[in-house]
């Protein structure tokens, strides 16, 4: 009987996979249902002995196995895929990500195993010396994080991964927990064991369904969950999930959302680190990089430097969204640039049309003009260029984009999702929209630059934490590389 | 009176079952919405009761979170993405034309119960944009004849 791998990624499955899966069962295929490789312009795609088919309706199943319908090639031929260095994707999309058998045989629990051997200041040391940096935003040394919470003298710790992924463009944590969860799991271990913390939550945002259950079964399965490992290390995961609330993916709000109360941000210090859920000492870490620590650990801290440039160290899983041909997730080390991702990857727009603007890094990330394509996708080079590199989200807009528009809905978004705690976010974001409104109908259009230049200023300097603070990138790189659009000679 | 009672029951239950965790009061939130689709006014009192906290960080907590409805959603629920991705790939478009064809604006519910509109930012989806989600069913590539189409009759 031929196997088919078929994804059960729920964004396979948003454009018809679970139709096909079922056409190729009737037609007598073995249908093995795995994560998605990230090539979302061939799902629903199907893959046979490495070849990959797509994309395909259910009316192809039969055609694909008789006479090669619809037949794209081999993976490995496939420069999209070649071309990329998976890393912590390695194993998403080649088999069921609920088989903690196939996990093992491919290297599962090798790095948590590893871990045990050693002593926890020398997993610490192993996650330094990889130059890991969180991959939930900021950057922040993983190493140095992690210290600071093994150092603090408290009986219990926690282990929070943020999987709240907010961030329009981004979608790898998802693909991730749905295609290869057990290894954020072993991640989360390898974490508590370092740091001395028994017990994990991961706080999971609501619009990911498919995400919770998987999850839900993998940390019901893991084998190196509930029990006393050889070390006599023993951790423990609870699943929970948000409701809706952008802000909580914000690490404070986060926890206070997880205490069970309204996602107000707090203010630091004290760190979570110090003092973070119910009190104790937290790691909050972005789900990749708490996967990102069972490789260093099996593959040494090395062999994760190698990769990348500068202060950016590893792989990234790049994320290419919006406007753009061919849509998907890119592993690549860091250094990559812009333009090879959404020309070279990306195939260009989805529209034909010329790229006119780029937002990196979420809604708080800089809009970049086609004259910033060749920028290198590294934390620092992306600070000097006035963005951030976030979560590694790229979304492209094609030249019909107004960023007059996208800068009122910079501000709009943050209204909608302030917290409401601190009043340069809370009132700053609402003054934003009705400046811009004002700007764009040319109501005493050079006055009113003014104003806005003031409201950013406040808003960036006197925010309580980065939702206010970062919300003028967005508006200030549309500003900059766009101001035509604010300004369209109308004057009233 | 009836109905209510079981509501008061189910409710109940849920709260016990949380009582054992750590910071139960979301996570308790989370299961009635996920019951019954938005929080009945009985919640208030009977968390407040049963977790030992106050009516008022109850009503809080509920308010804060735009996942916890106040009255019952339409029997299918459909819900859009109105962020950036799915705005660079054309949402704008089809906002108007899902309004046309469902009946209903965003944030109510049809006069007949038989939909509620919703927006939403990021299913991430990004990549299959403009994304949609009906009833937890993740959509890609939509547009109003699609979404239309999942409406239960
Ligand atoms: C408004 C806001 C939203 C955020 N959303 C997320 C998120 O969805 N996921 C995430 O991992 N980090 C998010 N962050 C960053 C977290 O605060 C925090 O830096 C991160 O979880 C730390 O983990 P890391 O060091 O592994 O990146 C957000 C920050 C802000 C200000
Ligand atoms: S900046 Fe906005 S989200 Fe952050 S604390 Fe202030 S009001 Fe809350
Ligand atoms: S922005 Fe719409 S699904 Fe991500």
């Amino acid at each position: 009987m031929t196997t088919v791998l078929i994804a059960k990624d729920s964004g396979a499955k948003s454009v018809g996979a679970d139709a096909v899966a079922a056409a190729f069962e009737a037609v007598g295929a073995d249908v093995i249902r795995t994560g998605s490789r990230g090539l979302y312009w061939l799902e629903p795609m199907a893959e046979i002995d490495g070849v990959v088919y797509g994309p395909l309706t259910p009316e192809d199943a039969a055609g694909v196995l008789a006479d090669g319908r619809k037949r794209i090639g081999p993976l490995a031929d496939i420069p999209e895929f070649a071309q990329q260095t998976r890393m912590l994707f390695k194993r998403v999309g080649a088999m069921d990500p609920t088989d903690i058998d196939a996990y093992r045989a491919s290297g599962g629990e090798a790095g948590l195993n590893a871990a045990l051997a050693l002593p926890p200041d020398a997993v610490i040391q192993a996650i330094a010396d990889s130059g890991l940096r969180g991959r939930g935003g900021a950057g922040f040394p993983t190493g140095i994080k992690w210290r600071t919470v093994a150092d603090t003298p408290e009986q219990q710790k926690y282990i929070v991964c943020n999987a709240d992924e907010g961030d329009s463009g981004t979608f790898a944590d998802r693909m991730l927990m749905e295609g290869d969860p057990y290894l954020l799991l072993e991640g989360m271990a390898i974490a508590g064991y370092a740091v001395g913390a028994s017990k994990g939550f991961i706080y999971l945002r609501s619009e990911y369904p498919d995400a919770a259950e998987t999850l839900t079964n993998a940390i019901a399965n893991a084998p190196f969950l509930d029990n006393e490992l050889d070390s006599g290390f023993r951790f423990s995961i609870e699943l929970r999930m948000g409701a809706g609330a952008y802000i909580c993916g914000e690490e404070t709000a986060l926890l206070e959302s997880l205490e069970g109360k309204r996602g107000l941000s707090r203010a630091k210090p004290p760190l979570p680190a110090h003092a973070g859920a119910f009190g104790q000492p937290t790691v909050v870490n972005n789900v990749l990089t708490l996967a990102a620590a069972p490789i260093i650990l099996a593959e040494g801290a090395a062999a994760h430097h190698a990769f990348g440039t500068g202060r950016s160290r590893g792989t990234m899983p790049f994320q290419l969204a919006g406007n753009i041909k061919q849509g998907g997730l890119v592993e690549a080390p860091f250094g990559i640039t812009l333009r090879q991702l959404i020309e070279g990857f990306g195939g260009g727009t989805r529209s034909g049309r010329p790229v006119r603007a780029v937002q990196v890094g979420g809604p708080l990330g800089a809009y970049f003009p086609e004259s910033l394509l060749d920028t290198p996708m590294d934390y620092e080079a992306f600070a000097a260029a006035g963005g951030m590199l976030g979560h590694g989200g790229v979304v492209v807009f094609d030249d019909t984009v107004d960023l007059a528009t996208q800068a009122r809905f910079a501000f709009a978004f943050c209204a909608h999702e302030s917290c409401g705690k601190c009043t340069p976010c809370r009132i700053g974001a609402q003054r934003g929209v009705e400046v811009v409104d004002k700007i764009t109908a040319g109501d005493n259009v050079d006055a009113n630059f003014t104003v806005l230049d003031d409201l950013l200023e406040v808003m960036r300097d006197g925010s309580l934490c980065a939702l206010g603070g970062l919300t003028p990138t967005p508006v200030e790189s549309a500003l900059k590389w766009f101001r035509q659009d604010f300004d369209k000679g109308a004057r009233q | 009176m009836n109905e209510s009672a079981d509501n008061s029951d189910i409710i109940h239950a849920i709260a016990r079952d949380c009582l054992g965790l750590d910071g139960p009061l979301m996570e308790a939130l989370v299961r009635i919405n996920q019951r019954f689709g938005y929080v009945p006014k009985e919640a208030q009192a009977i968390l407040a009761e049963v977790l030992n906290v106050s009516q008022a960080d109850v009503a809080g907590v509920t308010g804060f979170y735009s996942d916890f409805r106040s009255a019952p959603p339409g029997s299918t629920i459909v819900q859009l993405c109105r962020a950036e991705a799915c705005q660079a790939a054309g949402v704008a478009g089809v906002v108007k034309e899902v309004e046309a064809a469902l009946g209903c604006a965003f944030g109510e519910t049809r006069g007949d119960g038989a939909v509620t509109l919703e927006d939403a930012y990021c299913f991430g989806n990004c990549a299959l944009a403009p994304a949609a989600m009906v009833d937890g069913r993740l959509i890609g590539r939509v547009d109003a004849k699609t979404l239309t189409a999942l409406v239960k009759p």
